[in-house]
């Protein structure tokens, strides 16, 4: 008798937490990747296509043009923000280890961006960087190096970089943190044993801080993968939902939005959408996996 | 000049945790406190210039991009907090945030419960199907979710979101709270039992002191991307009244764009919370985020 009711106990504490994920996350997402097999413009009857979607944005004109430079643009911004913000925060990392006063001044100065909303970011370096108001261009100006003012966000070139530089100024603070947390993690014998056999700075690194940090940089990459191929928010804030200028920076998550949200093209196709997001959930997933791969193997070793 | 030298020269032989520190070691610790410095001035340098940029007027924003405003002009603040909903925005930001919070940590707290206490069949089998949805954006459900709340009449309602953001939040938090249920020794649970309590007694009465910080760290886990979230309101929210923070300063930002100071002034507004709430907490938000992140 006990025992029933302690089973009755356990599916009343499950249930609601089950219920609420179940229906507004774990399904939708199955019934979502599930709509690529499907014709639907928002409203109406859904209709059955099999892979016709997935042919239509892998063959033919115009689609396939835009989702080729829609996946390339995010490996792109993938490599730009690798760049401007994980290898610029394993740099800082290592000078927030040394044994220094007032580090915790400036990880709270570098986290703070981190908590600010995406959208409103993006709007403000929008401001800064406005080709005749904006301060950046002013104060190359009143520098003397008014050669180097730019159209930031006016120029194919630049607007990607621009804007994958925004997105790592707000964010650097995570992978900031987590390559500290890792390089605390590393025993200080190592390092004392390093200067000892009189190593330099740069070969401390090379040979302890990097290869015991392999693990979380390992993380911070899949992190990256994970925001890059859902980042929707920055284009939109700086770029517009056309992601300009001439779709130089059109990611998967706009090219998504527009499909199956807006008919600035066409009528809005649900079904093209969801098969761009099976894209983006393949290589998320293929991201995670590969991440659990290479922890497991740490883990052994 | 001679107040330099006095200041560096005791510090040199200074001794510091027993360690005598060398000039090359002072050296280099002043340059890594400049490239600190500097890194700290690019983070600020843009929000710094939002602040002071509110405060201008329009002509100062042509001739005088950098320097202070000659005086504090307030009618950008004045147009945002007057002419447009931005407390409604913010009422309705707050509400959504909270109720989602609550919801998230009730629900998410009992689950951990039966998860974290009991062993029965089935259990690693629901705990993995919570997991599998840590790392997917649940973004990419919204197609399927747009149906939903259309059969359920709930668009252009905040209940849409809340839902949303519960069910996104319900994976962490499960996570992060019944690896603390697991912690707790066995022995606390069969005194209570001895003194009569039942299961629910032992929920609130033995388990949720000790759960505090699990439960603290998933509320500020799940409060930022709750707060911002603007791609949600964006595709379900019409109506003025119903906008959040974000949204509300997207149509304002679309619509003021030549009006710097009142941009700039929605843009605070818009932020300045969060900093202080940031600033205030900011040990907590920096630990439950990095967490989030590394187990994530």
């Amino acid at each position: 008798m006990a025992k029933k009711r302690t089973r009755y106990g356990i599916i009343l504490y499950l249930l609601p937490a089950v219920i609420l994920y179940t229906l507004f996350m774990a399904y939708p997402l199955i019934m979502s990747l599930g709509m690529s097999l499907y014709e639907w413009n928002g409203y109406g009857p859904m209709s059955f296509v099999g892979l016709e979607n997935f042919k239509r944005l892998l063959f033919v004109e115009p689609f396939n043009a835009r989702f080729f430079n829609a996946l390339t643009n995010n490996f792109k911004l993938f490599a730009y923000t690798t760049l401007f913000q994980n290898v610029v925060a394993l740099f800082l990392a290592v000078l927030l280890t040394k044994k220094l006063r007032g580090t915790d001044f400036y990880r709270t100065i570098y986290f703070m961006p981190v908590t600010l909303s995406v959208l409103i970011v993006g709007f403000i370096w929008t401001l800064i960087l406005n080709p005749t108001w904006g301060v950046l261009n002013k104060g190359l100006e009143l520098i003397g190096l008014v050669n180097l003012a730019k159209p930031w966000l006016g120029d194919p070139n630049l607007a990607l970089p621009v804007i994958a530089y925004v997105n790592s100024w707000q964010f650097i603070g995570l992978p900031i943190m987590m390559f500290v947390a890792g390089i605390r993690a590393i025993p200080e014998e190592l390092f004392e044993a390093a200067r000892i056999d009189g190593c330099n700075e740069w070969h401390v690194f090379r040979n302890i801080t990097l290869p015991g940090l392999m693990p979380i940089i390992g993380l911070v990459m899949i992190l990256t993968v994970v925001g890059n191929f859902s980042s929707f928010e920055i284009i939109y804030a700086m770029a517009g939902t056309m992601a300009g200028p001439n779709y130089a920076t059109d990611v998967l998550g706009t090219l998504f939005y527009r499909t199956a949200f807006s008919a600035t093209s066409a009528q809005p196709s649900m079904g093209m959408g969801a098969a761009i997001a099976v894209f983006m959930f393949v290589i998320i997933c293929f991201g995670v996996a590969s991440w659990s791969y290479i922890d497991s193997k740490f883990n052994k070793s | 000049m001679w107040q330099v030298g006095h200041t560096l020269i005791p510090n040199l032989t200074r001794v510091r945790g027993g360690k005598i520190v060398n000039p090359k070691v002072r050296i280099t610790n002043l340059m890594t406190h400049a490239i600190l410095l500097a890194y700290s001035f690019v983070v600020i340098y843009p929000l710094y210039i939002m602040v002071i940029t509110s405060f201008k007027t329009n002509l100062e924003v042509m001739t005088k991009p950098f320097g202070l405003p000659q005086s504090i002009n307030l009618s950008g603040y004045e147009t945002v907090l007057l002419q447009t909903n931005f407390l409604i925005y913010y009422r309705n930001s707050i509400m959504v945030t909270v109720v989602s919070l609550l919801l998230i940590i009730v629900v998410s707290t009992l689950a951990s419960y039966a998860l974290g206490r009991y062993e029965f069949r089935g259990n690693k089998l629901i705990y993995f199907f919570f997991l599998a949805g840590m790392m997917i954006p649940i973004r990419l459900g919204v197609l399927n979710l747009f149906q939903i709340f259309q059969s359920l009449n709930l668009f252009d309602n905040l209940l849409a979101l809340i839902l949303i953001y519960t069910a996104m939040g319900i994976p962490f938090s499960v996570f992060i709270i019944t690896a603390f249920v697991k912690q707790i020794p066995k022995e606390m649970l069969e005194a209570a039992q001895i003194d009569g309590c039942n299961d629910w007694q032992i929920l609130i009465r033995i388990y949720l002191p000790l759960l505090r910080p699990a439960i603290a760290t998933s509320a500020i886990y799940h409060f930022i991307p709750i707060w911002n979230d603007f791609y949600f309101p964006l595709i379900f929210i019409k109506s003025d009244a119903l906008k959040t923070v974000p949204l509300g300063t997207a149509i304002f930002f679309g619509q003021f764009q030549t009006d710097w100071p009142t941009v700039f002034a929605a843009l605070t507004v818009a932020v300045i919370p969060a900093i202080i709430f940031y600033l205030i907490m900011s040990k907590q938000f920096i630990k439950g985020l990095t967490a989030g992140a590394v187990k994530g």
